[in-house]
């Protein structure tokens, strides 16, 4: 008997130690991670719904009828949830079929393009606002042509200030979303199953119908939920380009906060955001679940053949006018816009912009945003780059049933808003040390939004590691660190340059959270951009437009640097 | 039948096929045998309308194919890999051709259900494709191809990724199934083996065209080219000149009477026949060499060659011996050939001596693309 039970014994014996020193590792690499989203994101948002339930320091649990009695709370999320939805269905309708012609259809230029349309992707939302507000304004060249063609009898076109004007510019912002998630699914799909179809009898719908649509069902489920995630919490482009009446629940949280000095409406909103937010990403969890089908994919350039057939190069060629109209055209309007003076095209705006010290609205020289802009960025990309690394590699080690767990977690920041963060930051961040005025807190917020991006970008190429490559290093002698340094870190490097250049992006263009951090003397170019929009006068504008410009050329190189990396997981979930 | 007339196929401005002539007979199998790129596959998709045609003409059963789409061919294809529908079970899979038809429910699962009896697989329609050995994706696929009754069965190496004991089992049970369904059947591979054992007809394809047809029988026996013979796996090939009534070979010379020739009238005979002497190469079929016992004597018109046993290979019933010949050449060229011994040859170091026969040795055609 005891003969039997002694090999039971020992083999137990260093198993148990290994799970135990694995835990050890995991617990290690999730202690910055944890301690960094504690203090930075559930204190301020545990302290956001305290202030909503216990206004006067003592719960009082009839705040929450407010959530659903409150007329005006009630006019705001039925406005945001509308928006949200049709946000969501006009982005598929338009960029499914641009998804099929970037990933499947073979024309000279289709690199360059699927580059382009993930600019707006990563572009500022303030950007984006004032781009629409220069395509759709009196002055757009719509109407320029307009005139040229009737006379002056011509009607100007004016969609400023209309939920028209709010939905274009987010089908502009997340037609990336759906073209590299779908579209990545897409042309990995094995092209011989549609062929199967077709032999078999199907027509070229049917056959699309009955494998393809199926097929794809993960990745559009998945592109949609982020996309109403997106537009739901949507904050920039609705405050520049909303509104009466057309504010989403961030814009109101915005306007309770700084206008109305109501916190706790603000933090009603608030909870009713967080709400919505952590339900949809259970509904996305369950969706993506659902419909994965375990298929063979197959290398995506084999995939993609020239159009022939009418049908075929007539949705090239619609997807291409699409392209040009939506996404190109408000980036080339905001340019033109921006070299545009009281006494005709010059250089005036960036003149101006660059070297005028005193003149402008701000307060400080416009070229000081520029540099502040550029050193929070890069503080917040190394802070999002060292927790979201510490995270991503702790969920990688794991892998039985907590991973489903950890992964949705790290999901939670990126739906969350900016403007609850940094109304968080605000109300809570006076305690254990007093933040509230430091110029800190404007990177800890911007890698706080950028932190997800990055766990999302590295958790995926961790994951496809070959474990064998690291029992392998281990066999041969490196202990943990070494196998760390020796394999992960030369395969995910790559992805790393891509978590960090997408952190850049993220942290320089981040408006919601730095507009209430951001100290008044401390503007970023977001911020800035924002007041000079605020302000009357031809030459601010022009100048906001010179900003926007050289914004979107700065997020626009951070994601063309790394789209030549190839890792390609911008803007895909 | 299948008629392929002057069919010419390419990618943008990569011609994969070349002005091909291929004819199928009604219920005949054909095996269209080459090398991975030759062009093979895309024949297949052409057939079934999934790649337009450069130039030339498709028949099937006397109907013009050209300008009808896919879903109007009434052709089955089995994929390379067989393409499953990952999403569906077994039933959907092999219904979806009679469904998108438009039978009726009670129909489409009385074919669903004699197709996977055809290929030994009844009773599993409710099974996910997931859950399916590579044997049963296999069998599937075959079901799922025959199921909406076409016309044509066109295979594409139905037996590329199995392993080695299931192919020999589908190699047995295959002909009997196409014998079963009665329709005329392309089966595209690259393995010779695979051809031989199922083709009424063999046609070898390179580069786009057919090199060769016939059935495997008259391929064997005499292969026209050098990449045909090899392709089928004669590789003891010599360079030889003829010259006059003589066969000069590196061995030494064989009469030109007992060396056998691609079909008759065929040009390696022609060449000869012009009076100049003429370079090409001869295949010596494996039966042709014989390792000579230390006391026996070669037959009539054998030519005996010396040399040393360099290795022996154990294959069951007999033995392979590589012999490194002695210098029978001017340029000091080591040739080694194969012969097959029923008997313990000896082992490597041995001096034998080799039989050559020349009735198993066939002049091939000089190869115009090398």
């Amino acid at each position: 008997m005891s003969l039997a039970a002694r090999p039971a014994g020992t083999r137990r014996g260093p198993r148990r130690q290994r799970r135990l020193r694995r835990g050890l590792a995991t617990a290690g690499l999730l202690a910055l991670p944890v301690v960094f989203l504690g203090w930075f994101f559930a204190w301020p948002v545990t302290a956001i719904v305290w202030e909503g339930l216990a206004p006067a320091g003592e719960l009082e649990l009839g705040v929450l009828s407010r959530a659903v009695t409150d007329p005006a709370v009630r006019s705001v999320a039925w406005f945001t949830l509308w928006q949200a939805v049709l946000s969501t269905i006009l982005t598929l309708l338009v960029a499914l079929p641009g998804a099929y012609t970037l990933s499947r259809q073979r024309f000279r230029g289709r690199g360059f393009l699927q580059a382009a349309v993930t600019v707006p992707f990563v572009l500022p939302t303030v950007v984006v606002g004032s781009a629409f507000l220069a395509l759709l304004g009196p002055r757009s060249p719509v109407n320029a042509a307009l005139v040229g063609l009737l006379g002056d009898a011509a009607p100007t076109l004016d969609l400023r200030r209309t939920v028209t004007a709010i939905l274009l510019a987010h089908v502009f912002f997340n037609y990336a979303v759906v073209v590299r998630t779908v579209g990545g699914l897409w042309s990995m799909l094995d092209p011989r199953l549609e062929d199967a179809a077709r032999v078999l009898g199907a027509s070229r719908w049917r056959a699309f119908r009955e494998v393809t649509w199926p097929l794809l069902t993960p990745a559009i489920a998945a592109s949609a939920a982020i996309v109403f995630l997106f537009t739901f919490t949507s904050f920039g482009v609705v405050l520049i380009l909303g509104g009466p009446g057309r504010a989403t629940i961030e814009v109101e949280i915005h306007r309770a906060t700084t206008q109305l000095l109501d916190l706790p409406l603000a933090s009603t909103l608030a909870l009713l955001q967080l709400v919505a937010v952590l339900a949809s990403l259970a509904v996305y969890g369950r969706l993506t679940r659902r419909a994965q089908v375990q298929q063979r994919l197959v290398a995506s350039d084999t995939t993609r053949r020239r159009p022939h057939g009418r049908a075929e190069r007539a949705l090239l060629t619609t997807n291409l006018v699409v392209i040009i109209a939506l996404v190109l055209s408000p980036l080339a309007v905001l340019v033109e816009r921006s070299l545009i003076t009281a006494e005709g095209y010059g250089l005036d705006n960036w003149r101006r912009l660059l070297t005028d010290d005193a003149a402008t609205v701000l307060a400080v020289p416009a070229a000081d945003a520029v540099r502040n802009s550029l050193l929070f960025g890069v503080s917040a990309t190394l802070v999002a780059l060292v927790v979201g690394t510490l995270a991503a590699s702790a969920a990688a080690l794991e892998r039985g049933r907590l991973t489903g767990l950890v992964d949705r977690a790290l999901m939670v920041p990126l739906g969350t808003s900016a403007v609850t963060v940094g109304f968080g930051f605000l109300i809570a961040l006076d305690r254990p040390l007093d933040l509230r005025g430091s110029p800190l807190l404007v990177p800890l917020a911007q890698a706080l939004i950028a932190t997800p991006f990055v766990v999302r970008t590295l958790l995926p190429v961790l994951r496809s590691i070959d474990g064998r490559l690291r029992e392998a290093a281990a066999v041969l002698g490196a202990r943990p660190v070494r196998v760390w340094r020796e394999v992960d870190l030369p395969i995910v490097g790559r992805a790393l340059l891509v978590a960090a250049g997408f952190s850049f992006a993220i942290a320089v263009g981040e408006f919601g959270a730095t507009v209430f951090v951001a100290r008044a003397n401390l503007p970023t170019m977001p911020v800035a951009i924002f007041r000079l929009l605020g302000r009357p006068g031809v030459a601010n504008f022009g100048q906001a437009m010179a900003m926007s410009t050289l914004l979107a050329a700065i997020t626009a190189a951070a994601l063309l640097a790394i789209d030549r990396l190839r890792v390609g997981q911008i803007g895909r979930f | 039948m299948l008629a392929l007339h002057d069919v010419t196929l390419a990618y943008d401005d990569h011609v994969v096929v070349e002005r091909l002539d291929l004819v199928a007979a009604d219920r005949e199998v054909l095996c269209v045998l080459g090398p991975s790129g030759c062009g093979k596959s895309t024949l297949l998709r052409a057939v079934a309308g999934l790649e337009p045609l450069r130039s030339g003409t498709i028949h099937l059963d006397g109907r013009d194919l050209s300008g009808l789409r896919p879903d109007q061919r009434q052709v089955g294809l089995m994929f390379q890999e067989h393409a499953l529908f990952p999403h569906r079970s077994v039933a959907d899979n092999v219904g979806f051709g009679p469904r998108v038809h438009g039978l009726d429910a009670e129909v489409v699962r009385e074919r669903v259900s004699s197709a996977l009896e055809l290929v030994g697989l009844a009773g599993t329609e409710h099974r996910r494709v997931d859950q399916l050995s590579g044997g049963e994706r296999q069998r599937v696929a075959l079901a799922r191809a025959v199921a909406p009754r076409p016309r044509l069965l066109m295979l594409d190496e139905p037996l590329g990724s199995l392993d080695r004991a299931l192919q020999t089992r589908l190699l047995q049970e295959l002909p009997e199934g196409f014998a079963e369904l009665g329709t005329t059947v392309v089966y595209v591979t690259h393995d010779q083996d695979e051809a031989l054992a199922l083709a009424d007809r063999v046609a070898v394809m390179r580069a786009g065209r057919i090199e060769q047809q016939g059935p495997p029988d008259r391929l064997w026996r005499a292969p026209r080219t050098r990449f045909v013979a090899g392709f089928l796996g004669l590789d003891q090939q010599l360079p030889v000149e003829v010259m006059g009534d003589t066969v000069h070979t590196p061995l030494g010379q064989l009469p030109r009477a007992e060396v056998r020739r691609a079909e008759a009238g065929a040009a390696a005979g022609d060449v000869a026949d012009s009076g100049s002497p003429a370079a090409t190469y001869a295949v010596l079929l494996p039966e042709s060499i014989r390792l000579l016992a230390p006391a026996e004597t070669a037959r009539n018109n054998e030519l005996v060659v010396t040399g040393t046993v360099r290795r022996r290979r154990f294959r069951g019933d007999h033995q392979q011996v590589s012999v490194e010949l002695d210098d029978h050449t001017s340029s000091g060229e080591t040739v080694t050939l194969n012969a097959l011994a029923l008997r313990d040859a000896g082992g490597p170091g041995t001096a034998v001596r080799l039989a050559i026969d020349p009735r198993g040795v066939h002049l091939l055609q000089p190869d115009e693309r090398e």
